[in-house]
């Protein structure tokens, strides 16, 4: 579903964000992409739809490949990759329902967008995402007067709505509280698996990945060093990716884990 | 790792969902009262005819222009800074005495007026009577005030600098009270817990933390008068603006395109200037 | 900040003595500078005319009141032709400004070498410039009348504006661009997504704001031929009609004031 091929980014600094990543991501699985700051994983999921310009190696999306096309082949392909960001990124003085048609923009022309006269279906499918998010009654709402975790489900909204086949998720729970994160983490896991979706997810919470998804990749100065199932995840792995430091409190064990479902599932 | 579907639902919306689907979504409106919507609407463009149609344009005498237009334009190529030589400078020289000299005597009076215009630290007489003056100086413009006291001085220089002192005050005492006003109420009051006196009070609690924007605001504003300077000289109150009448009036393209040039250039400078000691003191 | 040791006592300076110096010599070099230029204006003044100004304003001022109320009749027209002036300048200057705006931001003109710095020529020759002297020069080329003040006033507010515009695009949130971005969205798309909504208040207080100023200034182009009240103003003045010249400042004086008040509101309303 999506190769990479010795991915490389070097930034005109001469810093190598990427170090010729290979990759492969079969279709509908959900990935968590871990390491510290500035290993590259930001520069990874940016190369993709290349907001972040690779100076090396090669992406396939499918059948495409992505760094070689045309600006107007890539504005193609950017609509079938779905990103989901750290602050949200949501325009703010839009309303929550034109920022989710705006996911759109990649299928509809410029004066339709302009006039704001969206299809109906992709109407009704907005509508649709903002009830399955549980947030249709705010779809007249500015975003900006919208609390995190609502905007980041907006965020999903407008990234679901492109009908992509990959999803990029930037660290999503970055700026949200514990119990939003995990909502807004079960919420992307679920979505990925009702519409078979493969996902790339930064994220920094490494007990937060071990929870929700099958498979986890680690970033060091660029270069993967470590790909597995999250139960590899050991104090020996983890001191590897980040350095020295007393993991057993963060790795996730298991009786902790179902006590703290049992525990959300109250409220 | 399977997760029941609802989670994040806190309200049962699919009724709602069922009566949204299908219809059709507008951009709710800016205006939300129809009836205002269009009276504005309609009210604007009947403005905007009425207002086109009234404007009376001589087109023949515009495609005239065209040409001395042009002229104009390519004079700019070939400014001549040298045939009225001693007529741009003496003119220059003055803007930029009228300018220090009322900048500086602008500043020092706008600064009391400043503090008794704000609230925060003055009583309300004193109020009052600052934001009178601030308000008769900001309405009055520039060149009114100088028709007025060019009639009262006389011709030259004295007047330009009156007016442009005058506009000072209004401009930089607004600006500054509106500054004390902003600032930081804990600051100040640490220092009057101290037992200062008013003035050592100003001077340690309230300048420090207005002193950066004052002094940009002040480069601000001699950036201003001078470019004010440059028309007064229009009324007979000194400067410039004298000069570049007159070569506008005998078609002298060249000469105005110099000393415009020279406008362009001082003011640049002045911003320059102004981004310089502004970095320094912030 | 040192401290000095002085007959054995640690005093405290807030500079060093070189510094302090330095200092008073700056004072001094400003207030010769000063001195300069008063003396300069002091020498091109005829201090006669000065010593007798109290009387001359008394003279003008028992001259001026009553105004002459009548002559309002005469004065609507005008009026009219001063607030177009304002209102067409204003929304010409705003049709080149968003362009030139966009071309010298750094975030959105296509080519920072050379099509950025033309952009800043051309709002800094806009912006330096006052507008009764773009008029006298329009007046020169295209005749006196309004449309001569249109042009002036607009030609004075692109710089203006374009100088807030531009500053208040460089300040965006590149992630919401970003985001659009990634939606696959075209280049006009983007900026009808991602940059516009994001400086739509700021080009709304930037309008409201110049055409306040430009209320102010279309008062007094009459005064060099380019229409309006200040073609009236100046008639009264060249023929000492100073009833008259009091009843237009008065009404210059209203108009002025209820241009800001119509801006307060109107800014009130959209922020």
């Amino acid at each position: 579903m999506v190769r990479l091929e010795k991915l490389t980014k070097t930034y005109k600094t001469g810093d190598q964000a990427l170090k010729a990543v290979d990759l492969d991501i079969p279709e509908g699985q959900v990935l968590a992409l871990i390491g510290p700051s500035g290993a590259g994983k930001s520069t990874l999921i940016r190369c993709l739809n290349r907001l972040v310009e690779p100076t090396g190696g090669k992406a396939w999306l499918g059948e495409t490949e992505l760094t070689s096309l045309s600006q107007g082949r890539l504005r193609k392909a950017r609509r079938r990759i779905g990103m989901i960001f750290q602050e949200y990124a949501l325009v703010e003085r839009l309303t929550v329902m034109e920022n989710v048609l705006s996911g759109r923009l990649g299928y509809v022309g410029f004066w339709r967008s302009f006039l704001r006269r969206y299809p109906q279906k992709d109407v009704d499918e907005a509508f649709r995402l903002l009830d399955r998010v549980g947030l249709l009654h705010m779809a007249d709402k500015r975003a900006d007067e919208l609390s995190g975790g609502q905007r980041q489900r907006v965020g999903i909204c407008r990234a679901l709505i492109q009908d992509p086949d990959l999803l990029l998720v930037d660290e999503p729970t970055a700026s949200l509280d514990p119990k939003t994160s995990r909502q807004i983490m079960r919420l992307i896991v679920e979505l990925c698996q009702e519409r078979r979706l493969a996902a790339i997810i930064n994220i920094h919470d490494v007990a937060l990945a071990q929870m929700f998804v099958q498979r986890v990749i680690g970033l060091e100065f660029g270069s993967v060093v470590f790909d597995g199932a999250p139960d590899g995840l050991t104090p020996d792995v983890l001191t590897q990716i980040y350095g020295e430091e007393d993991w057993e409190a963060t790795i996730q064990k298991d009786e902790g884990r179902s006590s703290e479902e049992v525990e959300e599932s109250a409220w | 790792m399977v997760m029941s579907v609802d989670h994040v639902q806190n309200l049962p919306s699919h009724s709602e969902l069922k009566y949204m689907l299908g219809r059709r979504w507008r951009k709710p409106r800016f205006i939300k009262r129809s009836w205002l919507r269009w009276l504005l609407g309609v009210g604007a463009l009947i403005y905007l005819i009425a207002a086109v149609m009234t404007v009376e344009v001589n087109w023949s005498r515009v495609y005239e222009g065209l040409d001395r237009g042009w002229k104009f334009v390519s004079a700019f190529t070939s400014p001549d800074f040298v045939s009225r030589g001693s007529d741009i400078w003496e003119g220059m020289l003055e803007s930029l005495i009228m300018t220090v000299t009322a900048s500086v005597v602008g500043i020092a009076i706008s600064i009391p007026i400043g503090l008794g215009a704000a609230r925060n630290i003055s009583p309300l007489p004193v109020y009052l009577i600052c934001r009178g003056i601030v308000a008769i100086s900001r309405a009055l413009q520039e060149i009114i005030v100088a028709i007025l006291l060019v009639a009262i001085f006389g011709f030259g220089p004295l007047a330009g600098f009156l007016t442009l002192s005058f506009a000072t005050i209004g401009f930089l005492s607004k600006l500054l009270a509106e500054e004390i006003e902003a600032m930081s109420r804990v600051q100040a009051e640490a220092v009057r817990a101290t037992g200062a006196s008013w003035l050592q009070w100003i001077n340690y609690g309230v300048q420090p933390q207005v002193m950066p924007r004052l002094i940009g605001l002040s480069i601000y504003r001699m950036d201003i008068n001078f470019r004010e300077s440059a028309i007064l000289g229009l009324v007979g109150a000194g400067g410039i603006g004298a000069t570049l009448n007159t070569a506008f009036d005998r078609y002298e393209y060249d000469t105005a395109a110099a000393i415009l040039i020279l406008i362009i250039v001082i003011v640049m400078a002045f911003e320059y200037l102004s981004g310089v000691i502004r970095a320094r003191v912030q | 900040m040192v401290t000095l040791q002085k007959e054995g006592v640690m005093s405290w300076r807030r500079r060093t003595t070189g510094r302090a110096l330095l200092g008073w010599f700056g004072w001094l070099m400003g207030v010769a500078l000063f001195m300069y230029c008063w003396q300069q204006i002091s020498a091109s003044t005829t201090w006669f005319f000065v010593w007798d100004a109290p009387r001359v304003a008394e003279d003008i001022w028992s001259r001026a009141t009553p105004p002459r109320w009548e002559y309002i009749a005469k004065l609507g027209r005008p009026i009219w032709d001063t607030l177009n002036i304002a209102t067409l300048g204003t929304l010409i200057a705003l049709c080149f400004a968003v362009p030139v705006a966009f071309l010298a931001a750094r975030n959105t003109t296509p080519s920072a070498l050379f099509i950025r710095p033309i952009a800043l020529l051309i709002i800094v020759s806009s912006r330096s410039i006052n507008s009764l002297i773009w008029a006298l020069l329009l007046i020169a080329i295209i005749g006196p009348g309004v449309f001569a003040g249109i042009a002036a006033i607009a030609i004075r507010s692109i710089g203006f504006c374009a100088k807030l515009l531009y500053e208040a695009i460089e300040e965006i949130d590149e992630t919401q661009v970003e985001a659009i971005v990634a939606t696959g969205a075209s280049r006009w798309q983007v900026m009808a997504y991602g940059i516009v909504p994001q400086i739509m208040p700021a080009f709304a207080g930037i309008a409201v704001f110049r055409w306040d100023i430009n209320i102010r200034e279309s008062t007094v182009l009459g005064l060099v031929g380019a229409g309006g009240i200040g073609l009236q103003l100046s008639a009264s003045l060249n023929v000492l009609a100073w009833p008259q010249v009091s009843l237009i400042l008065l009404v210059i004086l209203a108009a002025v004031v209820l241009g800001e008040w119509v801006s307060a509101k109107i800014r009130g309303a959209i922020i």
